[in-house]
This record gives structure tokens, sequence and C-alpha cells, in this order.
């Protein structure tokens, strides 16, 4: 298991190293610099601008220079937000995007499973029916739709929960359960094909016949290895969170890590954005490592590898 | 497949729906009597009457063919984006899968890795750096859905890798890249566009983000995300115009799933 686990690390470094990279680059070679506003600036100041960002050197200086500022830790002045460093930024959105996110793929997970259980455990039944179509259907309900629709219902007309902000835990409802419905929905699919399939092993036959009651063989012998699937999904569903997280913090205003990536690669604000890549793909590669060590528990087979 | 797509009730409705909508996002433009960019000076943020059947914006542009003007796009888009991801994922598959051995551990190796990264930031960075054009939109997001493709097109190479007539183009001596292209492509091809089909969803939702986002497809153009992210903007006032395209768009990811959980089902029975 050490082996395992040491092995993704590697990998995961490897993997940011190339996001890295791969950001840098692209955000240099494309048309247009940061300093192209409505107004031409006098050619002598564009030139101090460009060398105080060191911008009049070779790429490649200018790509080990940011690398050894990532060492550190610094990911840089911001080039729009004057006064502001890369980090300063990131450092206020990112409690706000790993709230949201997190709660969302948390609710996600607890009702995805728990409705893909109770469905596969009625299979055929109208109660499976029910949640099956309710889960299809959700997948169909992405955040651009739901989002706005429950500030229409429950913020506008129903005056129960903010349209916006997030300086209260009520304010944080409303944009967690846009960003969910999804995913909830590929969770309660997924757990019900898992679920289904286990409950069809032998071992939960025998208990069955030992007269073991369905909630304890659910909990103790079907849930154990039919949740194997769910966590091998947890990395994929948080990368694809990301675009979702980038819709709710538009619609709900909240400054978040998506709304300074948005606006940075709009403005060409080269280090913002590549900062706010680099910290999304660090995210998101931790999170696929922590659940990875879920699935190495779960699994013997790699436990004892 | 015959019983797939027109096997049950719910199927044979949501077949027919999707090829209503392709053929009015082909057409209705076309029929309709207002242009998608015309504005109507007598009826502005109107809701839906006779002569607009799904109202006007707030410039007096006529929603439904809008509406139906932003089918073509999101789903040109979107099949346009899956054309490029099979272009990707069938021959990286056909070649993992023929190969075996390390090779195939390595290619696939790096498709697990890719699934864990977030894509849409390259998508968007890539759209927002080199301007918003519709090549570039649906060649990124193509670009990035190959991954389940490439999967299922190794299962299938795998399945059909020690049939006979693999064995005989192997001893008339035909090179390795020759096999995979002229003998195993085709015969993977029929479940892996299945597969493909799958994925049109998947772009629809991200072209629709982007396009929400202002990343996108650019006025006077527009798609379903656009009109979205309008209607949204003035839902408190005029409700219709985030209603009726939102409820296309759910309506055709939802007909698209069903059949796409049916054509799955078909195709690989486990």
């Amino acid at each position: 298991m050490g082996r395992y686990l040491l092995r993704r690390l590697a990998f995961a470094l490897i993997t940011l190293f190339a996001v890295v990279t791969v950001t840098f680059f692209l955000a240099r070679a494309a048309p247009g610099g940061p300093f192209d506003g409505e107004r031409r600036l006098p050619p002598e100041v564009e030139a101090n601008l460009r060398a105080a960002y060191d911008l009049d050197k070779p790429v490649v200086h200018q790509y080990a220079r940011y690398l050894g500022m990532l060492g550190r830790g610094d990911l840089g002045p911001s080039f729009r937000h004057k006064d502001f460093s890369v980090n300063e930024l990131i450092g206020r959105g990112l409690p706000i995007s790993v709230t949201i996110g997190g709660l969302a793929l948390a609710l996600a997970v607890v009702v995805g499973v728990t409705a893909g259980t109770f469905a596969a455990t009625a299979r055929d039944r109208a109660r499976d029916r029910l949640l099956v179509t309710a889960a299809t259907l959700g997948l169909a309900l992405p955040p651009i739709i739901v989002a706005p629709l429950l500030v229409l219902v429950f913020a506008v007309g129903l005056g129960w929960f903010p349209a916006g902000g997030y300086d209260t835990a009520r304010s944080y409802v409303l944009p967690v359960i846009a960003l969910s419905l999804p995913y909830a929905a590929a969770f309660t699919r997924l757990s019900r094909g898992s679920v289904a399939e286990v409950l069809g092993r032998p071992h939960v036959l025998t208990a069955r016949s030992k007269g073991m009651p369905t909630w304890r063989i659910v909990h103790r012998h079907v849930l154990p290895s039919a949740l194997i699937p769910v966590v091998s999904f947890l990395g994929p569903a948080a990368a694809a969170l990301l675009a979702g997280s980038m819709v709710i913090e538009e619609v709900f205003s909240l400054p978040g890590l998506g709304r300074y990536f948005v606006q940075g690669a709009l403005n060409r604000d080269y280090t913002l954005v590549t900062g706010t890549v680099i910290v999304y793909a660090a995210l998101v590669l931790t999170f696929n490592l922590l659940a990875d060590l879920c699935y190495a528990r779960l699994d013997p087979r790699i436990r004892h590898a | 497949m015959r019983d797939a797509l027109f096997g049950s009730l719910l199927a044979r409705v949501c077949c027919g729906f999707l090829g209503a909508v392709v053929l009015a996002a082909a057409l209705g433009p076309w029929l309709s009597p207002w242009e998608f960019d015309a504005v109507d000076w007598d009826a502005i943020d109107t809701a839906p009457s006779l002569a607009h059947w799904f109202g006007t914006d707030g410039v007096g542009r006529d929603l439904l063919t809008r509406t139906l003007a932003g089918a073509r796009i999101s789903i040109a888009i979107a099949l346009a984006a899956t054309v490029v991801s099979c272009c990707i994922g069938i021959p990286w598959g056909a070649t993992a899968g023929y190969l075996g051995g390390r090779t195939d551990q390595a290619m696939m190796r790096i498709v697990d890795g890719l699934y864990a990264l977030p894509f849409i930031l390259l998508v968007i960075l890539l759209v927002a750096l080199f301007g918003r054009n519709i090549v570039l939109l649906f060649a990124a997001l193509g670009a990035v859905s190959w991954l389940d493709l490439a999967r299922i097109v190794r299962g299938q190479t795998l399945a059909v890798k020690s049939e006979a007539y693999l064995e005989a183009a192997r001893g008339l001596g035909a090179p390795t890249f020759t096999v995979i292209r002229r003998h195993v492509v085709p015969n993977v091809l029929g479940p892996a566009l299945v597969y493909a089909t799958l994925t049109v969803p998947g772009v629809i939702i991200a072209e629709s983000f982007l396009s929400f986002l202002g990343l996108g497809v650019q006025e006077p153009q527009t798609s379903w995300g656009v009109l979205i992210a309008d209607g949204a903007r003035e839902m408190h006032s005029s409700p219709w115009q985030l209603v009726f395209p939102a409820t296309m768009l759910t309506l055709t990811l939802f007909a698209f799933n069903i059949l796409g959980d049916r054509l799955r089902d078909a195709v690989d029975p486990h």
C-alpha cells in the first residue's frame, strides 16, 4: 500500500509540473498582452512596465524564474489588480470555492448513495423506477438552469435564502444545492448499479438466509464493496465540478477562485490565470490522492499489494 | 440496437423528440417569419403570443427563432466535437488494445491520469486567449472528451484481438499499423460510434457553461448557453426568456441520456 501511494504521489507531482508548464507557455503564446488597454500607453511607459514584470526577457528565462518563485510558494504579482499579489487574490477566493465545492460533493455523495441503495434494494419496483427517472432528469439539469431557478423561487419569490453573498451559513444553501444536483444524480445511478450487483453475490444470499435484516446486510456486507466504484468516481467528479462552480460563483456573485480565473483569462492577467490553474489542479490532484487512499482502504487487493 | 432505440414507448418518444429538435434546428430559422437577429420594434420584451410563440427578448427578437438558431449552434458544436473526439479516442484505444503489454499499460495510465484533470480550465484558457471562435471551441471540447471512447475501443479491441482475420492479416505480413487501421478499427467502429453519441450531451453542457460565462459563442450568434444567460438576467420581469431555452436544453439532455442508457445496455450487456 505504501508503494501504491508513493507511485500515486509521484504521478500527481509530474502531472502538476506538466500543468504548470502547459499553462505558462499557453498564456505567453497567446496574441495580445496584459497592457493592451483602450488607450495605447506611451512606448517608454510600456517598456518600463514590461521590464518591471520581466516581460522583456526571453520566455525561457521567465519560465525558469517563475518555477523558482513557485518553489518558494510565490505566485507572483497580479498584472491587472495593481497592488495585489496572486497569492492574496487566491487566498481570498479559495476558502469560498473550497467550501462550496466540498459541501456540494459531500451532499451529492450522501444523497446519491442513499438514493442509489434505496433503489437497488427495490429493484424494478415503483420506488426504483421513480428514483432512476428522477436521477436521469437530474443529470439533465445543469447549474446554469437550476441556479437561476432556485434564486427565482427561493430567494426572490419566497425570500427564504439570500440570492447572493457569502456572509451567513444560509447564503451557502442555494449554491450548494444547485451545484450538487447533477452529481447527486450521477452517484445515484452509479451506486444503484453497484449495490444491485453486490446484492446478487453468494455471501449476501448466505447473510439473507441466516435471517439478517436487510439494512444490516446492506451496511455490513454490501456497501463496503459497492462503494468502490463510487470512490473511484470521486476524482473525476471533483474535476468536473469545477466548471459548475464557476457558473455558481457567477450567478450568486461569490468572489471565489472561478471568478478570478474567468476574469484573469479575459484580461490576459498571465500570473493570475496561471496561478488559479495551478491551485485548481493542485486541489483536484490532492483530492484524487485522498480518494486513492480511501480506495486502497476499501479494496483489499490494493491494500495488500 | 433497433430495440434499444425503438423498443419502448419512452425510447420512441425520445427519438422522436431529438429528431424533431434536429429538424427544427435545421429548418426552423429558415421557415420562421422572423430572422433570429431581427428586431420587432412593436414587440419588445413581450410575453408569448400568436405572433411570437415563445415571446420576444429585451430588444424585440423572436425567442422561438433564437432558440432554434441556438439549437443549431449548440448541436453543431456538439456533433463536431464528437467527431474530433472519435478521431483521437478510436485510434488511441485500438492501438493500446492491439499492441498490449507495456505500451497498453502506459497509454491507459495516461488516460487514467487525464481523467483527474480539470480540462475545462484548459478549454477556457484556449478560447479566452486565442479568441472566441466556433472552430476553436469545438476542437478544444473534442480534444478533451475522448477518454471514455478510448477505454471502450480498447475493450472492444481486446475482444476481437484473437480473431482469425487478424491472424490472417498478420500472416500475410501486413505491418502492425495497417492491421490496426484496416482490420481492427472497422470492426470496433459500431460500438465505438454508439458510445460516441454518449459524448454529445456532455459537450452540449460544456458549451452551454462556456457561453453562459461569456466565453463561448458571441453575439449576434447565439446558443442555448447564451440564451439561458440572457434569460437568467431578465427572469424577474420576463421569466419566459429563461423558461423556453432552459426547457429545450433539459429535454434534449434528458432524451440523449435515456437513449444513451438503452444503447449502452444493448452494446455492453455488463
